[in-house]
């Protein structure tokens, strides 16, 4: 398995990405620019937390334009996996390949804490090595990470099974307790959590690797470009 | 140009004999630009002039220290060809005119003195001191200057990508409209990737990079240098403005032109930006520079070569470059989408000399301005003492009253409101984060961590600087060791009031002696730091404050925590319970909290013995032959206790004492050198103590969810655990909700 990790102007959880999945799974990592129009040979592509181009206008909303989520699109599109953690969940959404939007926290504030997940599904490519109502501990950190979306929209991922994860203690307001979401075709996939960060025993929990192994570990549905 | 009137120099904050000075240095009038140059230059805040003759004082040297003070950050050998660099700066001044973006660029500006060097940022810490939150006439003052300053640091770490991993947060009315950041950072590189801020080689070219230069902080240096008054609130202009992710460009891009093995030299552009880079370059390396300013990349049309020259606009730096490979640096930061022009290249004749559109506006020896500032041997006198001598009664009927008291006060309380709005884990290499004992960083790819600390305790200080300064040395180095880490290598931060004032000088001089003294005896030698003078408002010093940051490195490892693992665990002080005058209890939390008083003197310090104390813990918590390991600070043995019991178990604690002294001064008294350990089998801490010749006192064990103590079967402290977490955890939020009194003239 190789993991493409992308990297804007502003990605500063890249490098966390990659050690996660180097360091600690052993398995093949590596960095994608972000005005790559190709994204080589890779099996899966994290995007990574951050501020990508500053956050300026609204978190993600540059990113969208750059050449490498033309090609994201269309890898996605191919069925390859797609992981967006934090800012990388913000850049999805504003890219269309997942719904609904992340805002401001409740509290108004950035924060940083570990926080008691809720798997919802284990029926993801991002989740099948969790156990349905599995409680995971990772933590978050983001200033801009309460999940909206309107009724229907929310309805519908409830309906579909496309939420991957829900907050016990929900700290940032998120609807439905929302913090984790796939799309319709269940290979993209978006988390405020930072599972990078819990994947390591040292830094006193590896609940992040139940995320991560999952990745790692499933069924490849597109072909090596 | 402007004619040089008395006036002016008055208002370049220069005295007259300063400016008969640069009159012999030139040997002619300055031009305006050049009265500004040496204005910054020349300020207490670049200068050091009160202090430099007493820094001086201070111990240097280690077989570790690869570059000492003088450049823009220590550097300290931390084994395995692997070097980190650090240092604390203030952005006191900054920070009260415009609380957010003073802090903001106060994290900028630390940063790039690491990253200058070649060592990427590892870790921030931050030394936060507020006037009191609940004060009718200022709480309403105070907590927007705690917002904004917290936000300010929040938002520029967060989004530059640094961990913000710990650091103090203190209330005292004496930093009322005058309050203290002081920031700390620390980088990691091997010793072949530092780089030095030297312009050598002549003929190689002087290249600008980064943020273009503004209007933006313009005689910043010389505001940090001068008093509060009534007319600092015009002064808001002169804070800048911080971009942290033009900074993460800059750190991104800095690095890996280093690599291209084309840059000479480079600095970053902080106070008085391209005046102190280029003259400190220069007069490093022997050389002259000369740049042009109509190269300058500029954010506004029409600056003035004065505007420019004392501009503090933000995430600049200035390199030096082998003539001929310029191209090879311009295509990285063309990368990374920054500005990289040439605005001048390196001469033989120790000269800056500046030219706007080919008119040379300033030409003054590199030398005069960088070494040649004026030293002051200040007159001082006995420190300023402002307490009373002798105690007043302090007998106290709830005991238990008055530790929910010190839990819940602004200085002991947890200050997870503030914390949590830092990302303390980016880079996963935090193994120790806010709230632990020390902070502990893994270096990933060695087997080594680095533990860092920052203390302060200005009510130690007012009482007896001397002591004070000994005693905070002493408590960061007992941090550290209570994380298991041999503390190695010191920054400090010295913040005081007016110099020109001989009992404040006093207390500077008092104070840097201390320092050196304590430096020395724990063998950690200072390589670097800040001074910042004239920290008044309205004629009101505040109380004096240095702030120390002390580095130690231990073996990568699970840390052990501070809070009790499991019941039935044996407790051990050790250290003993120590002795304590009422004379020396007048400097304590308890006496700040519960008697809002101070008088009589700072606790009293054994270093030979505090430094057996700190050998025996290192060696138990790097053995793991203790469950948890916990120093006593302020609020003494109590507060500690407390504390103890706030792991996510919630394990109490039954405790019983048999002392001779007075139950308050028994509960709270500060005196250091004393660590509190818990254990299954105690016997290896017996051990280990008795061959350091430490005292190692069973006082109890651990049970559950209850913390009691007793001394000889009287019950002093009975309570929950629960309730005295809730109290702890909630307090700070609760002393921002407060409605306070709001005096719309503050």
């Amino acid at each position: 398995m190789k993991v493409g990790i992308v990297v804007f102007p502003g990605s500063n959880c890249d490098h966390d990405a990659w050690y996660a999945v180097s360091g600690n799974l052993h398995h093949c990592a590596e960095f994608i620019w972000h005005d790559s129009t190709s994204l080589g040979a890779v099996d899966a592509v994290i995007l990574p937390g951050g501020f990508s181009y500053g956050d300026y206008l609204r978190c993600g909303a540059i990113a969208k334009f750059s050449p490498v989520m033309r090609a994201i699109t269309e890898f996605a599109r191919e069925g390859g996996l797609v992981a967006g953690i934090c800012n990388g969940f913000q850049v999805l959404t504003e890219a269309g390949l997942l719904p609904g939007a992340l805002v401001r926290n409740a509290s108004l504030k950035f924060i940083c804490k570990t926080v008691p997940l809720a798997v919802v599904t284990t029926n993801s490519p991002f989740t099948h090595q969790a156990a349905k109502g599995q409680t995971l501990r990772i933590p978050v950190a983001h200033g801009e990470g309460c999940y909206i979306a309107d009724e229907k929209t929310l309805d519908e991922l409830e309906a579909e099974d496309r939420v991957l994860f829900r907050y016990l203690e929900n700290c940032n307001g998120s609807m439905r307790d929302i913090a984790g979401i796939v799309n319709k075709e269940r290979n993209v996939m978006g988390m405020m959590p930072h599972p990078e960060r819990a994947a390591d025993p040292l830094l006193g929990g590896t609940d992040g690797l139940t995320i991560l192994n999952s990745l790692i570990h499933a069924q490849v549905a597109v072909s090596k470009s | 140009m402007s004619k040089i009137t008395g006036d002016v120099i008055a208002a370049h904050q220069l005295t007259q004999s300063e400016y008969d000075k640069i009159l012999s240095l030139l040997g002619r009038e300055p031009t305006i630009t050049e009265l500004g140059i040496f204005s910054v230059m020349w300020s207490e805040h670049c200068s050091y002039k009160s202090s430099r003759i007493h820094l001086r004082k201070l111990p240097t040297e280690s077989p570790r220290v690869l570059q000492g003070p003088g450049e823009n950050a220590g550097i300290i050998d931390i084994g395995d060809g692997i070097a980190i660099a650090f240092k604390i700066e203030s952005h006191n001044h900054p920070s009260f005119i415009e609380p957010f973006q003073g802090a903001a660029t106060g994290v900028g500006g630390i940063l790039r003195d690491i990253f200058t060097m070649g060592a990427r940022p590892l870790a921030v810490l931050d030394s936060l001191r507020f006037g009191r939150l609940d004060d009718p006439a200022t709480g309403a003052r105070n907590r927007r200057i705690l917002e904004g300053v917290v936000a300010g640091v929040a938002h520029y770490g967060n989004c530059f990508g640094v961990p913000t991993v710990g650091g103090e947060c203190v209330f005292e009315p004496s930093y009322d409209g005058n309050p203290l950041v002081n920031v700390f950072a620390l980088g990691v590189f091997r010793h072949d990737e530092i780089f030095y801020g030297t312009a050598s080689g002549v003929g190689n070219s002087v290249i600008y990079v980064g943020a273009k230069t503004g209007r933006d902080g313009i005689h910043g240096a010389s505001m940090a240098s001068a008093e509060f008054t009534e007319e600092s609130k015009q002064k808001r202009p002169n804070v800048q403005v911080g971009d942290p992710f033009m900074e993460k460009l800059l750190l991104e891009a800095c690095l890996e032109a280093m690599k291209t093995g084309a840059i000479v030299g480079i600095q970053d552009m902080g106070a008085a930006g391209l005046t102190s880079s280029t003259c400190e370059m220069g007069s490093r390396a022997g050389t002259g520079i000369e740049i042009e300013l109509a190269s300058v990349p500029q954010r506004e049309p029409g600056m003035t070569a004065y505007e420019m020259m004392l501009s503090e606009s933000q995430e600049r730096m200035l390199l030096v470059a082998e003539c001929g490979r310029e191209s090879e640096i311009y295509s990285v930061f063309r990368k990374w989408g920054l500005d990289a022009v040439q605005i001048g290249s390196v001469t033989s004749d120790g000269m800056l000399r500046v030219k706007h559109n080919g008119k040379i506006t300033a030409e003054i020896p590199n030398r005069a301005l960088a070494d040649e500032a004026p030293r002051y041997d200040r007159p001082h006198t006995a420190p300023l003492q402002i307490a009373p001598p002798d105690a007043p009664d302090f007998r106290s009927h709830d005991l238990t009253g008055d530790l929910k008291k010190l839990l819940a006060s602004g200085d002991l309380c947890s200050k997870r409101w503030v914390y949590e709005q830092y990302d303390s884990q980016v880079r996963t290499n935090t193994l120790a984060g806010p709230g632990a004992e020390a902070a502990v960083i893994r270096i990933k790819g060695t087997k080594t961590s680095v533990a860092m600390a920052l203390d302060g305790n200005g009510r130690y200080c007012a009482l007896d600087p001397r002591q004070g300064t000994k005693l905070i040395v002493a408590e960061c180095c007992r941090n550290l060791s209570t994380a298991g880490a041999l503390p190695i290598a010191t920054t400090n931060n010295l913040n005081f009031g007016n110099p020109e004032r001989p009992e404040i000088m006093g207390q500077i001089v008092e104070s840097i002696e201390g320092l050196a003294e304590a430096c020395r005896f724990f063998e950690v030698p200072v390589t670097g730091g800040n001074v910042s003078l004239y920290n008044e408002t309205l004629g009101k010093a505040i109380f004096p404050t240095p702030v120390v940051g002390i580095v130690g490195i231990l073996p990568t490892a699970a840390v052990v925590p501070l809070a009790f693992q499991q019941r039935g665990a044996t407790v051990v002080l050790l250290g003993g319970i120590r002795d304590c005058t009422p004379a020396e209890f007048g400097g304590t939390q308890y006496a700040k909290a519960v008697l809002d008083a101070l008088w009589g003197k700072p606790p009293a310090l054994d270093m030979d013995y505090e430094k057996r104390v700190q050998a025996t813990v290192r060696e138990l918590v790097r053995q793991r032959a203790v469950q948890s390991a916990h120093d006593l600070g302020e609020g003494g043995l109590a507060v500690a206790l407390s504390e103890c019991c706030f792991g996510p178990e919630k394990i109490g604690a039954d405790i019983r004492l048999d002392a001779v002294l007075p139950p308050e001064m028994l509960l709270f008294h500060e005196g250091p050198s004393r660590i509190l350990v818990s254990a299954l089998d105690p016997a290896e801490v017996f051990a280990v103590a008795r061959r350091n010749n430490v005292q190692a006192l069973t006082i109890g064990a651990t049970l559950e969810s209850r913390l009691i103590v007793r001394n000889r079967n009287e019950i002093l402290i009975d309570a929950g655990v629960g309730e005295l977490h809730d109290l702890w955890r909630h307090a700070l939020e609760h002393l921002l909700q407060t409605p306070v009194l709001v005096n719309t003239n503050v």
